[in-house]
């Protein structure tokens, strides 16, 4: 199977390429937020704030790592279960958010917004965090301190392993596995 | 009457915290090696030589395998004839938790009540289960429990008129509908029978058998390779990509229960499915 590799933040033209199933090692900057970061940053939009950090363009990567030991960049760092940040995500997308990275399937709503958008949803290995946590290179702390793990930070990553499950022509990885059964 | 200290429960408990975050029991790193021997998917086969790869540097770092470390949940088979001193079971386990996983640098996941939401920092407290047994050892159980798997558990008060099918089917549905959320190729962990709460500890109870290790009960075991088999063919495969392997085992626990009912319960385990024990 060949492996596309991207920089990001991710180049529009390059996303509209990609397609559900291919496989693809990521380097470049991405942000990190999970369950209380987005209900955050949906909240501030609801009354008209702006977001802690400009997503338009940018990638998120739902995570909620393990505590770094002393000259560890980070801990265990796979990816969560992405539904949970369906109620949000929407919003997230016409702020002009381009990739997300999580396991698992999204919302109907979520789905439709990505291919209005023109954005990719990657999987990530998830339960693979000692493997992923070896791709990243830097992580920087930028907004909500207070929520510990949930904090969104910054990360410096190179060759950060996915594969695209939701691509801007409405492709879906898990639906077609389904479809073509255990072979 | 045998003496158990406060101290020594609260010592082995940190210890189990850390080796079953960091080290993939023996069981499911042979099940994953099988495993990937019969998938023809090249992306399933990619997938598990990833979570075995991730596994060997668990183990060798000292890293959790999973960023999700779990809410530590405890089976404890205490003797009638062992005598805890120096504090109580339980503050003994919550100490060794809040020791664990702080030294071991895991991950406190757990909020304190679930309105307010506000984290305790240190990952307690966890959930422990007594059983009182003859003798006077006291061996405690140990997982720790993701919740990406936990959420996609189910329970239903079936009728008897149900029969063994819908089980089957219930079963087999539970696991469908986890889909990739759940981070297949999981455990599937089924209590069926006794009431309401306790086809569900049965279920989780389930889970702490060793992968490969059949029930006594031969209609209990006869059952699990049932819904192996029927669970593998869904396709769902590795997390959900596609593959043989949707599950590497299902561990039935069966109880009496009540003419009028049929409990079922499913709790699922992800592939990270950690548990260590310990007798004192």
């Amino acid at each position: 199977m060949t492996v596309k590799s991207l920089t990001l933040p991710l180049d529009q033209e390059k996303i509209s390429e990609l397609r559900a199933g291919d496989k693809v090692c990521l380097t470049g900057w991405m942000y990190t937020a999970r369950d209380a970061a987005h209900k955050r940053m949906a909240e501030a939009l609801e009354i008209g704030e702006p977001l802690p950090v400009d997503l338009a363009g940018q990638t998120i990567y739902y995570v909620g790592p393990t505590p770094a030991r002393p000259g560890q960049v980070i801990g265990s760092a796979g990816p969560t279960t992405s539904s949970r940040m369906d109620p949000y995500t929407p919003a997230l997308l016409r702020e002009g958010l381009k990739g997300m990275i999580g396991k698992g399937s999204r919302s109907a709503a979520v789905k439709e917004e990505i291919v209005r958008n023109r954005a990719v949803y990657f999987a990530a290995i998830g339960g693979a965090g000692a493997l992923i946590a070896r791709t990243i290179r830097e992580a920087q702390m930028v907004a909500h301190h207070d929520l510990g793990t949930e904090a969104i930070y910054r990360l410096y990553v190179e060759r950060f392993p996915v594969i695209v499950v939701n691509d801007t022509v409405g492709g879906d990885l898990y639906e077609q596995s389904l479809r073509s059964g255990h072979e | 009457m045998r003496e158990v200290t406060y101290e020594q429960i609260a010592e082995a408990v940190s210890r189990l915290c850390i080796e079953a975050n960091v080290e993939l029991g023996p069981d499911v790193v042979s099940a994953l090696r099988e495993a990937k021997s019969r998938e023809k998917s090249t992306v399933a086969d990619e997938v598990l030589s990833q979570l075995l790869q991730n596994a060997e540097i668990a183990a060798s770092e000292r890293v959790p395998m999973c960023q999700d470390t779990g809410m530590a949940v405890f089976l404890v088979e205490l003797g009638q004839d062992c005598h805890i001193v120096g504090g109580s079971l339980y503050d003994a386990i919550n100490e060794g938790i809040r020791k664990g996983y702080g030294e071991g640098y895991l991950r406190a996941s757990i909020v304190g009540d679930p309105i307010h939401r506000k984290n305790t920092g240190d990952n307690t407290p966890g959930i422990v289960h007594v059983e009182l047994v003859e003798g006077d050892a006291c061996t405690i159980h140990m997982t720790a429990k993701g919740f990406g798997s936990e959420n996609m558990s189910r329970l239903q008060m079936m009728k008897p008129s149900d029969g063994l099918e819908a089980v089957k089917a219930f079963v087999v549905e539970t696991v469908r509908l986890a889909g990739p959320n759940a981070c297949p190729p999981v455990v599937v962990g089924v209590g069926l029978g006794g009431n309401f709460e306790l086809s569900a500890y049965l279920a989780k109870r389930a889970l702490f058998r060793p992968i490969g290790e059949r029930s006594k009960s031969p209609d209990a075991a006869e059952l699990e390779l049932a819904l192996l088999e029927e669970i593998n063919r869904i396709g769902l495969g590795p997390q959900g990509m596609g593959g043989r392997t949707t599950a590497l085992d299902v561990h039935v626990e069966m109880y009496a229960t009540h003419i009028a009912g049929l409990p079922v319960a499913v709790n699922i385990n992800c592939h990270a499915s950690r548990h260590k024990h310990v007798t004192l």
